[in-house]
């Protein structure tokens, strides 16, 4: 079937012919075989949003349609490999095409030749429905990938192969009830705008370990939650998504890089090979599936990416894996929204965004949760989506902040003036909040004691009242506080300081874990507590201050992670001796 | 064979509507034959059915409807490119102005180019010195980094820029250097400045300019920074040269575009620019970057003013949102007579940390940087609470803090536009400036580096 193009406007292209097109198919446009999406249909007319650069299209050329919706291929060779936002792998691109992207390029997601051993779970005879595994491949040393019998095929195993295969070899064929056989693949394709189906969902009830104090810690994100984290450019919203790709205690990563900078990518392919799962030792590369598509790169492109992201998150998420999504940002995803909604002459709301802005982000967003799998047997998989926002100047009354806040249950707010002052990660602990607070804390209490959500709270309320008392000392300076205040804004400095700010690049620092995370905590909230105390008992606060415990626990946190214990005793037995003998002096005194 | 069609249907400066055309096709470059003779240039921005509408890059003076003739010329518009462009003037439109010869083309390249492949790219990590102690020591730039520099009406935002140009180094190596510079919508006066610097220091045989000047034709600046980005990308990636791209002034550019999407009767974003500003700036600032196997880069300076100095007025925040970090300057700065006035604290280069510490610049740079930050940071606040509540209201640290912050201005900030510091002038400076403050309040430093660079006087 196909049809002749009758108008082109940047990347919207109306072509007539086509009435036995369906909406949402993707079609191959002119001679160059473009590829592009069907959005709306008027009569036989199609108006097409085609992912590549048009120029040099025109009238007359042919669009052929392929029946079949956008969708993903998922199968082994995933992993470790890098994507643009129709799911096509740059590495292969870049050997059949040189160093620029060039249009009508055409690659299968998955690797055609390469060969993986399958070793079969089921058996011949065994009854299989969708989302039973019928065999397991090892992907990459990290993942064992497991092939799945695909969703709307449920019958009797006939036969089960074993050994190496590419990935259109057929490795299992199953009978159905009519005794249709179905031969079945290492390679199941699905549409990117509709989610994967599962038995169930879940309310999430376990953290995502990020190795990050102010998130773990403070503002908690949930497995198979949601959270956000907008900020002003130069706030360190980047940074702070790397991070968690690299220390989050999930099992698969899918970072979607969407409308952002090149060299950003490049960092993380670099990068990510060299760096070990503090978990496993093995490489993180090797966990991450990473979706690219630049600023430069097609715009109708990466309107796709974050489908073609969460898409695959939901493929390993069946197989019972934790998947963690990182997009960034889906404000540039909102931008390529506006303007294909503005190419369609279509009215537009807030901002020039489409109406129906909203609710395309909260259809992503929900595409998040733990759920219980397809298939037999109790396998648990989550996705957790964490969003960067990237507001205009920083002000998140824009729309696209507000619809995404509206959604998620973390809100990561970065503040630019903490970023001027080199505070990292600058996430603001005022503007800030995780609803999952509720029901981690039984989690929480369960591993480490009532001890660690009390510090936690104790340490906020800290922060609380400095930032009343900082009203004050504006006003009239600092030596009209009491010295309980003093020391309240001192404690609450060393919490800023010595607790919150982490640095990304340093290997001692980067990550932390939760023991190490509670023991710095209670290191400073002891001092807030002796030196209470002490003041209670006439103290004197100035050499309270400036005892030499204090310049350790300045550089608490980058003691080596393996023998942390140790020095944090060290510590508080020194800072315990001298704050005792401040008391004793001011005594003798 | 081109066909003329003198079905012209209506103009409506920028644009243009042909009717009755065939084969014409999205984004192909157009040539306008006036009954005098004349010949402008226009590119077709949307075809439906037999009628396409049309963006002129001159201006519309004079077009007859009945007796102009168009041509379509089937490719995209393209730059003649050859290493002979070194030391020459072109137009906006690429063509040359310096009363030279016509460019002998090596190749005709497409102004648009090609995205690059993201898998192609390789990172930037080599330090640039440009012997500017806020450039080098805390917002360091690296080979193929994008860089702006946020400027205001009325700041030294050209001197900035120009001893760049000049100073710029990498370090031990001697590679092929090439300055291409793109004078957006600026005046005569400031476009000789630059020239005038580059004459002076003889960098202009190695430079490529372009030139749109203030009373050149608004819309044909969207084409000179990416005639400008052509000629980069030829230098950089065919000849292996290492290219400085200076763009100036990218406000005219957005202008420019603003006038077009408006002309074009399309939804405007904020501020009346179209909702697509976005990527089309990420189109130009992306091309700047270094490729895998390649000997040559791209580093590109975009010089920006910023409306009523506002960082958050949609050019400036854009491009933030695009570049690697950012140089902004600050009126304050430059009315205390502190040169470049450079604002530190908001600046920030992105790529720095890959690009300093052992057999980059010094082990030491990275301490010294987050420490120089931290303490000018609270040095400014100390200084603020002092005006409201004077100078008793400090504490005696932070008195200290507040002299830190007056000497880093003055030492370190201000270096005048002659003076080119070598790296380890500007780290050693900065210990300097470091003994003001309190030994523990050091607390971004190893101690390992402070026994090392800064052992006890007493």
């Amino acid at each position: 079937m196909s049809g002749i193009i009758t108008k082109v406007s940047g990347p919207l292209v109306v072509a007539e012919g086509l009435a036995d097109a369906n909406v949402s198919d993707v079609v191959r446009v002119g001679s160059q075989r473009l590829i592009g999406e069907i959005l709306n249909m008027t009569g036989d007319t199609a108006s097409i949003q085609v992912y590549e650069e048009t120029s040099g299209l025109g009238p007359g050329a042919a669009v052929e349609t392929t029946g079949m919706p956008m969708s993903v291929e998922l199968g082994p060779g995933m992993l470790d490999n890098i994507y643009d936002g129709i799911q096509r792998p740059l590495p292969e691109m870049r050997a059949l095409t040189g160093d620029s992207i060039t249009r009508g390029t055409d690659v299968p997601a998955l690797n055609r030749e390469k060969k993986w051993y399958f070793t079969p779970v089921a058996e011949p005879g065994d009854h299989v429905t969708a989302g039973d595994v019928l065999g397991t491949v090892q992907e990459t040393s990290a993942i064992l990938h497991k092939i799945m019998v695909p969703v709307g095929i449920e019958g009797e195993v006939v036969s089960v192969e074993t050994g190496e295969h590419v990935v259109t070899d057929v490795i299992a064929v199953v009978r159905d009830k009519k005794g249709e056989e179905h031969k079945l693949t290492m390679i199941q394709r699905w549409p990117v705008r509709i989610a994967r189906p599962y038995t169930r969902k879940y309310v999430p009830s376990r953290p995502m370990n990020s190795g990050q104090r102010i998130i773990d810690t403070m503002f908690p994100i949930a497995k198979g939650g949601t959270a956000a984290v907008p900020g002003p450019f130069g706030s360190g919203k980047t940074v702070v998504q790397h991070q968690l790709a690299k220390w989050s205690d999930v099992d698969i990563v899918i970072y979607i890089g969407c409308g952002e900078r090149g060299n950003e990518m490049t960092d993380v392919l670099m990068e990510f090979p060299e760096l070990k799962d503090p978990r496993n030792g093995e490489p993180l590369m090797k966990r991450t599936v990473l979706i690219a598509n630049t600023s430069d790169m097609p715009v109708a492109a990466r309107e796709a990416s974050i489908y073609t992201g969460i898409t695959i998150a939901e493929y390993f998420r069946d197989m019972g894996y934790d998947v963690a999504v990182l997009a960034d940002s889906t404000s540039r995803w909102a931008e390529a929204l506006r303007e294909m909604s503005g190419r369609l002459e279509e009215m537009p709301g807030e901002e020039g965004y489409p109406a129906y802005l909203a609710s395309r982000l909260a259809q992503f967003y929900e595409r998040a949760g733990v759920v219980e799998c397809l298939g037999t047997g109790d396998r648990q998989g989550s996705v957790t989506a964490i969003g960067a926002v990237s507001p205009p100047g920083g002000d998140i009354s824009e729309p696209v902040s507000q619809a995404t806040m509206r959604i998620v249950k973390v809100f990561w707010a970065l503040d630019s003036s903490l970023a001027y002052a080199r505070h990292f990660p600058a996430i603001n602990w005022l503007t800030s909040y995780s609803l999952y607070m509720d029901t981690l804390r039984p989690w929480y209490t369960e591993q480490f004691g009532e001890a660690y959500m009390q510090n936690r709270e104790r340490a906020m309320h800290i922060l609380q009242e400095e930032s009343e008392l900082q009203e004050i000392v504006r006003l009239v300076g600092q030596d009209a506080l009491s010295p309980a205040d003093r020391l309240t804004m001192e404690t609450a400095k060393m919490i800023r300081e010595d607790f919150l700010q982490q640095n990304a690049f340093v290997d001692e620092d980067a990550y932390s874990s939760y023991a190490k995370q509670f023991r710095l905590l209670d290191v400073v909230l002891r001092y807030d507590v002796l030196c209470r105390d002490a003041l209670q008992k006439g103290a004197d606060m100035e050499k309270l201050f400036a005892i030499s415990a204090r310049e350790k626990i300045g550089r608490a946190k980058m003691v080596d992670p393996k023998n942390f214990e140790g020095e944090y005793d060290a510590i508080e037995a020194l800072m315990k001796r001298e704050i005792e003998e401040v008391v004793a002096g001011g005594e003798e005194a | 064979m081109i066909k003329e069609y003198k079905t012209i249907r209506e103009i409506a400066s920028p644009l243009m509507v042909v009717e009755h055309v065939e084969g014409v096709t999205y984004d192909e470059l157009g040539e306008i034959e006036l009954p005098n003779g004349d010949v402008r240039r226009c590119k077709v921005l949307e075809v439906e059915g037999d009628k396409a509408v049309v963006q002129l890059f001159e201006s519309a003076q004079g077009i007859n409807l009945a007796q102009s003739k168009v041509r379509f010329l089937g490719h995209p518009q393209q730059l003649a490119v050859s290493e002979d462009m070194l030391g020459r003037v072109f137009n906006g439109m690429g063509q040359p102005i310096d009363g030279g010869p016509e460019i002998l083309a090596d190749k005709h390249l497409d102004i648009n180019g090609l995205p690059m492949n993201p898998a192609a790219r390789a990172y930037p990590a080599e330090f640039i010195q440009t012997g500017i102690s806020t450039v080098d020591g805390l917002n360091t730039l690296v080979r193929g980094q994008k860089l702006p520099i946020f400027s205001g009406s009325g700041l030294p935002h050209a001197a900035l820029a120009a001893q760049i140009a000049r100073q710029a180094k990498v370090l031990g190596d001697n590679e092929t250097f090439a300055v291409v510079f793109a004078a957006i919508g600026i005046t005569f006066e400031e476009s000789e400045y630059f020239i005038n610097d580059f004459r002076r220091t003889g960098a202009i045989d190695r430079t490529v300019v372009f030139s749109n000047l203030a009373n050149d034709p608004a819309v044909e600046r969207i084409a000179t920074p990416r005639m400008a980005l052509t000629a980069a990308e030829y230098l950089a990636f065919e000849k292996d040269m290492q290219v400085l791209v200076i763009l100036t002034d990218i406000t005219n550019y957005a202008e420019a575009l603003r006038e077009v999407s408006a002309a074009k009767k399309e939804v405007p974003g904020r501020r009346g620019y179209p909702g697509y500003l976005y990527t089309d700036l990420a189109t130009m600032y992306e091309r700047a970057g270094r490729r895998q196997g390649k000997k040559g880069s791209i580093t590109m300076i975009p010089i920006l003013t910023m409306p009523e100095d506002d960082k958050t007025h949609p050019i400036p925040d854009l491009t933030g949102y695009i570049t690697e970090g950012q140089i902004i300057l600050s009126r304050d700065l430059h009315r205390k007579g502190i040169v470049p006035p450079v604002d530190v604290l908001p600046s920030l280069s992105r790529l720095k940390d890959k690009g300093i510490g052992v057999g980059k610049t010094r082990e030491d740079h990275a301490g010294t940087m987050n420490q120089l930050f931290a303490a000018y940071s609270r040095g400014k606040d100390a200084k603020e609470l002092m005006t409201i509540l004077g100078e008793a209201a400090l504490s005696d640290d932070d008195k200290l803090f507040a002299r830190f912050a007056d000497e880093f201005e003055k030492v370190y900030v201000s270096q005048g536009n002659d003076v080119n510091r070598s790296i380890e002038e500007t780290l050693d400076l900065g210990w300097k400036l470091l003994r003001i403050l309190p030994r523990r309040e050091l607390k971004r430093i190893k101690p390992e580096m402070i026994e090392k660079y800064m052992p006890d006087e007493e």
